[in-house]
């Protein structure tokens, strides 16, 4: 996982690069996981 | 004729002993805390001025108390009333567990008599830590505020009370500020330590870790004393307190699991941006996925399954890791990750009669919670102050309030 970084701009574009990518599976990720806590609610069924 | 005699009651219970122990201990300790200095009594030195005191009495019971704020503001912010219920015994912690952290910061400061020169006298206005001692000292006037109309109806005070009662949704907007203020400005006091602290718990999102731990700590620890005072002290709920237990476990465990994922994401987030991860496969690195996944990771799991199985058991048990977790976690960046370059022999351990102050100190708040809720209307409404609306096709009952011998309740530990 270490990488060679020779600029601060190399390492932020990494570091930054890698947290966008994140982010998005992050998003995915809580969005799946509120849809299995509130998969047995009665209160999502649409009336 | 009958010849039975009424049993005697004794105050030789294991209960009572075990307390006189402790409260003999933590005086003894103290008279040596006031005469001897801190060099008396604990394993301080320059390299570790702050301790157990500060990791368990301080950030610990700030973390542990936030179940105030979350709960109130839930209820009177949010409007989600079906909370109401749990609103006082939960500023009655938050109460007692900010006094606590005011009362064993006295043992920690060395002069403590100068506790209050940062306010009225020479303000530090720049520093973090006059931002936290600012906020504790402000929220602790207003937990005490909102904790008052209970005793004010215990006390049969009906005027003050209403007028404390009108002012219930500034106070709690006010708590809430407060609080998102210092329990993330107690994270940020650790920023100044940078070459001090393991990368792993270093970032510079540990105010934000700080509070939203902090948060899933209040959900986790309001469900944990309602199990507890469900066992202890059923004979003091009301109907309404009763009706509403499981809505609140359930609710709250929700909202824990939602709060506990997120912290989870933020930290692997931190250690993106950081890019750390080459630190998690050293032993610092072990230790810190333990906490992650063992405290972090698998309460929120917990919660998850016991919400979608509608399983309280399993939310007890969600509860109790998330608030070792907690506890985990404070230790872990104030002493673990503290200092981890140092040698073994120059690293901190507790004496023995620092841990008995704390111990004494979390006693003391036991007990006073169990004096407060045994007397005062804390887990059910005043008769002379009901404020219960019944529900649609509910019909208005008669205040349901009998006192009752302070026992564990039969079937409460079955739920």
């Amino acid at each position: 996982m270490e990488n060679t970084f020779y600029t601060l701009h190399d390492f932020f574009v990494f570091t930054k690069g890698s947290a966008y990518i994140l982010m998005g599976v992050i998003l995915l990720g809580i969005l799946g996981f509120w849809l299995f806590i509130t998969g047995r609610d009665e209160e999502t069924f649409i009336k | 004729m009958s010849t039975a005699t009424p049993m005697k009651k004794t105050w030789l219970t294991p209960f009572n002993i075990i307390v006189g122990i402790i409260l003999l201990v933590g005086g003894f300790v103290t008279i040596l805390r006031f005469t001897k200095g801190l060099a008396g009594v604990t394993n301080l030195t320059d390299n570790y001025p702050w301790g157990i005191w500060i990791s368990f009495d301080l950030l610990c019971g700030v973390a542990l108390a936030a179940g105030g704020f979350t709960t109130s503001a839930a209820c009177y912010i949010f409007g989600l009333k079906r909370f109401h219920s749990a609103v006082r015994p939960a500023i009655l912690t938050a109460f007692l567990g900010y006094s606590l952290v005011v009362f064993a910061l006295h043992y920690d400061v060395g002069r403590p008599w100068r506790l209050p020169y940062p306010f009225f006298v020479q303000s530090g206005t720049t520093s973090v830590l006059f931002e936290v001692g600012l906020c504790v000292f402000l929220y602790l006037i207003t937990l005490f505020v909102e904790w008052v109309p209970s005793a004010l109806e215990w006390l049969g005070f009906k005027k003050p009370r209403n007028v404390i009662v009108r002012m219930t949704l500034a106070l709690t907007i006010f708590g809430v500020v407060l609080s998102t203020m210092h329990q993330s400005s107690l994270g940020a006091l650790y920023l100044i330590a940078p070459s001090k602290m393991h990368p792993l718990w270093y970032s510079m999102f540990l105010p934000l870790f700080f509070f939203v731990s902090a948060i899933a700590a209040g959900l986790s620890m309001v469900i944990f004393e309602g199990t507890l005072s469900h066992h202890y002290l059923h004979a003091k709920m009301d109907k309404t307190y009763l009706k509403e237990h499981d809505g609140v476990t359930f609710g709250f465990a929700k909202g824990a699991a939602v709060v506990l994922v997120v912290y989870f994401f933020i930290k692997i987030v931190g250690i993106t941006l950081d890019n750390n991860w080459h630190y998690l496969f050293t032993g610092y690195g072990a230790w810190f996925l333990f906490e992650l996944l063992g405290f972090v990771a698998l309460p929120a799991f917990l919660y998850a399954m016991a919400v979608r199985e509608h399983n309280a058991c399993l939310v007890r048990w969600g509860a109790v890791i998330t608030v070792l977790g907690i506890v985990l976690n404070r230790f872990n960046v104030s002493l673990v990750a503290f200092n981890w370059q140092l040698p073994p022999a120059q690293k901190y351990f507790p004496s023995w009669m620092e841990i008995a102050i704390s111990v004494f100190i979390v006693t003391l708040g036991l007990l006073v919670f169990r004096f407060i809720a045994t007397k005062m209307p804390i887990f059910y409404e005043h008769p002379n102050f009901r404020e219960h609306v019944p529900h649609e096709g509910e019909e208005e009952e008669a205040p349901e309030f009998v006192e009752h011998e302070l026992k564990p309740h039969p079937q409460s530990l079955g739920h």
